[in-house]
């Protein structure tokens, strides 16, 4: 009789306020925190730490919509999800968005039914080898030994490759990046496959960086981005117009430096209308008026953040490449504030 | 009357024994080269422990305590002129982040809860486990203890424990008043049927008004700030705790004569018992908030203690059967001569006795629940062994493995090697108290 | 004068059901029944109503679908094209594989350091002490990954092979190569292979043995009968006359020859693994996966047994070692022939527990990537179709009819060695 009672003070601190019944933006203004989907551990993405604060390239997008809608980039609670866990908790209303290096694919989309809000890495996944075995490219690697992360889309793209190319291979399916690495090192596997942004991060951290390379070859198309479950329309646009405002403040040139002068108000009525001092964006969406404003003063616009967390002059040391602005040569193109 | 027979009259004096048979040579031979088989075996282990040893020491003798990054750490040992991979050890991730691995990431300011509801819950297990050395009032306070374990790691207002805790006053008062009044059974009905109503429809609005008007209470913890050490004590300690009174009911269920009773719990036993712990943390992960009505969402460390209470209730009530069967039949039959009912035999009879005799069982269910907490890293929880990925995954220190692996066994082996040495200690005791 | 009457004839009344003893457990027993069919209906609507908000329905087609994604031990033909429901089966016997070894090398084990516990050796009885409290007290899932990072740090690669003055070399006449990707044996091959035969049709669940297996099973099995036979006739006669004819060598034969023969006709030999490209080849490959799962899960499992054993073993009252010691048995012998035997009886039934603890801790597979049934089912086909209602249900009624069956087994043993108790 007596768990009974311990169980109803346990539910009753349990609950947490409301499932995904209600709009999600509703939810998240009266909880007053975010509950925002991370990975449980990836080097420059999301890593808690010493003191327990998370940091990383997801996280940023998190705090960034946080602080959209209420007003404070740390009224954030990272929820870890591992590969499998991860849908189910955007599923079940556990977490609001899910920012954990996701790749958009058709069945996740319409299948699983959720909304991915856009991307924030254009990923693809490559292959590293040790200089000393000699190989070029990918299709010299008939019988190799291959080091995957399972829980991803990596292991059915390497099938794939393998499997159209005609030559065969040894998978090695491993749970985490940190054991991939450790197997990799020793030699148990030839090569280690994952997103080529994983790769490079997974490099830098060697003890000797040169002795490995990436090979040219990228086998698929990874486009990461944070998702919101399907049919939560307005929810959906808070988070993809976050990041839309994060992408287009770096093309506007809106960086946290200048990020108060320009909130007094420009000569570009965009970034004023960006940043809240003209139109009514924010109540579009449901948000104040400076919610752009808020955004940005956590990490900064896009380029800022890239820089901060994986960027080059970071130990993780990623060029932008795919991830620069569509003015010079890259895939970021986010449609106009208007 | 010659003298030729001679007869010793007195004892000639001990012989000391030979030199070979005693002291540091003695014992030698007799317990490590007695034989041929027994001085391999020896020289077998000798070889061996060295060899572990010679691997190990001068790995984990390396100054890098106060290292900052793992790249720091080589520094360090290239500087002493020791290069390589198994070079030496990087403390520093443990200088780093020891605190992080015992307390997840529960507020800083706050620690003091933890530590003192875990401090608390050895003195709540006193009249327990020294039952013979502490004074007996003191089980009133292992009565309240569960009371105050969730209020202090989950915080919040100080009202709901004692709401809830006013629920049990009022059963036994409804209950005390109708047992005088009308019969037993209908008292005990009663009583039951006031305390669901009382936690159901009172608690929650009462506690929220006199919160209202007199704040007192901690600062509300999230569940999801636990993590490391204090994670899986938490879920071990609260799932053994709730599995107590479940196992306790699955066991005398799977011994009752009621068909139907029995054949529920002996299915529920045998289900739970034969699948694998991580299927059920998959249910609680990714099932569980299917199972319940809609829009009930409990968080995901709730979703685990929920499963990881029912696997362990399964595996009491294997244990408590021991214990039942263990008594000796006079014990039951002595009960019914007395002209006790069956609950009556139970509570003064049969389950002190029964309890007593399975503690070692239940210490032992509960070093394996608590061991078995590990597995919530597989779900994403970020309980000691998840935290060393996460761990890992700062560029720092990331390539650190075996200083972090080790740490985290050491900090296990302590705490079930302790408890385990208890259990064996208080399975002595009972043996004499007992035959 | 009384009137003979029938006592008064009791009517039912409502308040019966809770008074009578007589009815009593009836109602309590109905309660509980409904309490367990609302519970269940209540579980069901839930569950239905939850899926369709989400706009999942169960369903279990997603098994037929191909599973495009590799597994690296296949103990049948797999390819990714194959569906779930083969990788599936994949799993699963990968699950049993390193389940079964694992049971095996565990007891073996748990009795050699039970009975070294009890050693006179004071060294040695120290250091199986130690070995038990460390495995005992430590995560399993800790001493597997810890397994599988030793063999991968400590062992060659591949590569150490190589060259003109290579790091490593093979071992046992260039037959075995000991690597950081596991063991390279010889490999059995027939030249003259009598082919498969395939069961359960073309689809996922084809099943194909070898002809060779069946046929050098089938020929040593009745030379087996055959030598069975012939020392049984032997144990008449020495009944009989009291003198035992020389048997041996007609039975050794009658198990060697056949099979020898047989062996001979269909072309055996061994496959050698050879360094070629990056990997070995040839030759039968146990993955370090496989190596470190069973090796951690059998140390782990050992230290368990390891005391049950001497449990077991002290359960033995002290006169049966004394009077084997005064029949003028030797120790080792007294062991064997005395003391085992009769602790047997203590043991079987929590060495069956753990034998059931070890199948289901061979789930941990995923931490070091074998892909037993939690690696296949519950993983990656979970994760590529989202169909954590339909994997999860499965892989636990998987895992709860494997439970079942050892225990079923193991229980109908036990009946029979049981000691006959007045």
């Amino acid at each position: 009789m007596k768990n009974t009672v311990i169980l109803g003070a346990l539910t009753i601190a349990g609950l947490s306020a409301g499932a995904a019944a209600a709009g999600t933006l509703d939810d998240v203004k009266a909880r007053g925190k975010l509950n925002c989907g991370v990975t449980t551990g990836l080097v420059g993405f999301a890593a808690p730490d010493a003191n327990g604060e998370w940091k990383g390239f997801d996280v940023a997008v998190c705090r960034a919509v946080a602080a959209a809608v209420l007003g404070d980039g740390s009224a954030v609670e990272f929820v870890p999800t591992t590969g499998k866990t991860r849908f189910t908790a955007l599923a079940s209303g556990e977490i609001d968005v899910l920012a954990r290096n996701t790749t958009w694919t058709f069945s996740r989309d319409v299948d699983l039914k959720f909304e991915f809000t856009g991307v924030n890495y254009y990923d693809g996944q490559g292959f590293m080898v040790p200089k000393e075995l000699g190989v070029s490219s990918a299709k010299e690697l008939d019988g190799a030994t291959v080091c995957i992360q399972t829980g991803t889309t990596t292991e059915l793209n390497l099938a794939d490759f393998f499997r159209s190319n005609n030559i065969s291979y040894e998978p090695v399916p491993i749970e985490t990046n940190a054991e991939a690495q450790q197997q990799y090192l020793a030699g148990a596997c030839d090569v280690y496959t994952t997103d080529a942004s994983g790769l490079a991060a997974t490099r830098a951290t060697f003890e000797s960086p040169a002795d490995h390379v990436l090979l040219p070859e990228i086998i698929s198309k990874e486009p990461l981005g944070p998702l919101v479950r399907h049919g939560d329309n307005e929810w959906g646009d808070v988070v993809r117009w976050t990041l839309n405002a994060l992408i287009t403040a770096e093309e506007l040139g809106v960086t946290s430096a200048n990020l108060a002068e320009m909130a007094g108000g420009t000569n570009n009525p965009e970034i004023n209308r960006l940043l809240g001092t003209e139109g009514t964006l924010g109540e579009m969406l449901g948000l104040s008026a400076d919610w752009g404003k808020n955004a940005l003063s956590v990490g900064g616009n896009y380029g800022e953040v890239f820089a901060d967390n994986i960027g080059e002059a970071t130990p993780i040391g990623l060029a932008r490449g795919l991830n620069a602005q569509w003015t010079e040569g890259g895939l970021l193109y986010s449609p106009p504030f208007r | 009357m010659s003298d030729i027979s001679f007869v010793r009259t007195e004892m000639l004096p001990e012989q000391a024994p030979p030199p070979s048979s005693v002291g540091a040579i003695g014992w030698a031979r007799a317990n490590l080269f007695s034989s041929t088989l027994n001085t391999a075996l020896t020289l077998a282990a000798v070889a061996l422990i060295y060899y572990v040893l010679a691997k190990l020491v001068p790995w984990a003798w390396s100054p890098t305590w106060n290292a900052t990054s793992l790249k720091n750490c080589r520094e360090i040992l290239a500087e002493l002129g020791r290069e390589g991979h198994f070079s030496g050890a990087c403390w520093g991730v443990i200088r780093d982040r020891w605190v992080q691995l015992f307390m997840g990431f529960y507020p800083a300011e706050e620690y003091w809860r933890p530590i003192a509801a875990f401090i608390l819950l050895g003195v709540a297990l006193l009249p327990i486990l020294y039952s013979d050395k502490v004074p007996s009032k003191m089980i009133w306070f292992t009565g309240l203890y569960p009371f105050l374990m969730p209020l202090l790691l989950w915080g919040g207002s100080i009202w709901t424990p004692i709401m809830v805790l006013a629920g049990f006053v009022l059963a036994y008062v409804v209950y005390r008043a109708l047992t005088e009044r009308m019969s037993e059974l209908i008292g005990l009905i009663a009583a039951v049927v006031a305390a669901v109503l009382w936690w159901l429809l009172a608690v929650s609005p009462l506690s929220g008004a006199l919160a209202d008007l007199i704040p007192l209470g901690l600062e509300p913890v999230d569940s999801r700030k636990f993590g490391g050490m204090m994670l899986s004590l938490t879920i071990g300690v609260v799932s053994i705790g709730f599995s107590l009174p479940i196992g306790i009911v699955l066991a005398l269920g799977r011994q009752s004569d009621l068909l139907i009773v029995k054949a529920l719990c002996v299915g529920f036993i045998e289900f739970i018992r034969g699948v694998p712990l991580i299927t059920l943390l998959f249910v609680a992960s990714t099932l569980l908030n299917i199972f319940m009505p809609p829009g009930t969402n409990f968080d995901i460390i709730m979703r685990v203690i929920i499963m990881a209470t029912l696997f362990a209730s399964a595996y009491m009530a294997e244990v408590i059967r021991g214990g039942l069967a263990a008594l000796p039949k006079g014990q039951y039959e002595g009960a019914d001569s007395l002209g006790l009912d069956y609950w009556q035999a139970q509570r003064l009879i049969i389950m002190p006795q029964a309890l007593k005799i399975s503690i070692p069982g239940i210490v032992s269910t509960f070093i394996g629940l608590f061991k078995d907490t590990t597995l919530v890293s597989v779900i994403g929880l970020l309980d000691p062994l998840g935290l060393s990925n996460a761990i890992r995954a700062d560029a720092n220190w990331n390539g650190v493995v075996w200083e972090l692996y080790g740490f985290i066994a050491l900090m296990f082996f302590v705490f079930c090697f302790s408890m385990s040495r208890y259990s064996m200690y208080l399975e002595r005791k009972l043996q004499t108290g007992h035959r | 004068m009384t009137t003979l009457t029938d006592p008064p004839k009791e009517s039912f009344r409502l308040s019966m059901l809770i008074y009578d003893t007589r009815y009593r457990s009836m109602t309590i027993q109905i309660i509980a029944l409904i309490g367990f069919l609302l519970l269940l209906g209540m579980l069901v609507t839930n569950t239905a109503q939850n899926l369709a908000t989400l706009g999942k329905e169960p369903s279990f087609r997603f098994l037929g679908e191909p599973a495009s994604y590799d597994i690296n031990q296949r103990l049948l033909e797999y390819t990714s094209r194959d569906s779930h429901l083969r990788a599936a089966l994949l799993g699963l016997l990968n699950t049993l594989v390193v389940a079964f070894l694992g049971c095996i090398t565990a007891t073996i084990l748990g009795v050699i350091i039970g009975v070294l516990r009890l050693s006179s050796n004071w060294v040695v009885a120290k250091l199986t002490t130690i070995y038990v409290e460390i495995f005992r007290n430590v995560p399993v899932l800790l001493w597997i990954v810890f397994t599988m990072a030793i063999m991968i740090e400590t062992m060659p690669a591949p590569r150490a092979f190589k060259g003109e003055n290579p790091v490593a070399t093979m071992a046992l006449n260039d037959s075995v190569a000991v690597t950081n990707r596991g063991i390279y044996i010889p490999e059995p091959l027939f030249s003259r292979s009598l082919g498969d035969v395939h069961l359960l049709g073309q689809g996922s669940m084809r099943f194909d043995v070898s002809l060779d297996l069946i046929a050098i099973v089938l020929v040593l099995g009745l030379s087996l009968w055959g030598a069975a036979k012939i020392k049984l006739r032997a144990d008449k006669i020495q009944e009989k006359t009291g003198e035992r004819p020389r048997t041996w060598h007609t039975r050794l034969g009658l198990i060697v020859v056949p099979t020898a023969v047989l062996l001979v006709a269909l072309g055996f030999h061994f496959g050698y693994p050879e360094l070629k490209g990056f990997n070995f080849k040839g030759g039968t490959h146990l993955r370090n996966s496989l190596i470190a799962l069973w090796l951690a899960l059998s140390l782990y499992t050992a230290a368990f047994i390891a005391e049950i054993v001497r449990a077991g073993i002290l359960a033995v009252s002290h006169g049966q070692t004394e009077a084997a010691a005064a029949l003028g048995i030797r120790p080792g012998k007294i062991m064997s022939l005395v003391v085992l035997p009769q602790a047997m009886r203590v043991i079987i039934p929590p060495l069956i527990s753990n034998w059931l603890n070890l199948t289901k801790n061979s789930s941990l597979a995923i931490a070091v990537g074998y892909m037993d049934i939690t690696g296949t089912l519950m993983g990656i086909t979970l994760n590529q179709t989202g169909r954590e209602l339909e994997t999860v249900l499965l892989t636990m009624l998987i895992y709860l009819s494997i439970s079942l069956s050892i225990s079923a087994v193991m229980n109908w043993y036990n009946k029979r060695v049981k000691l006959v108790e007045r």
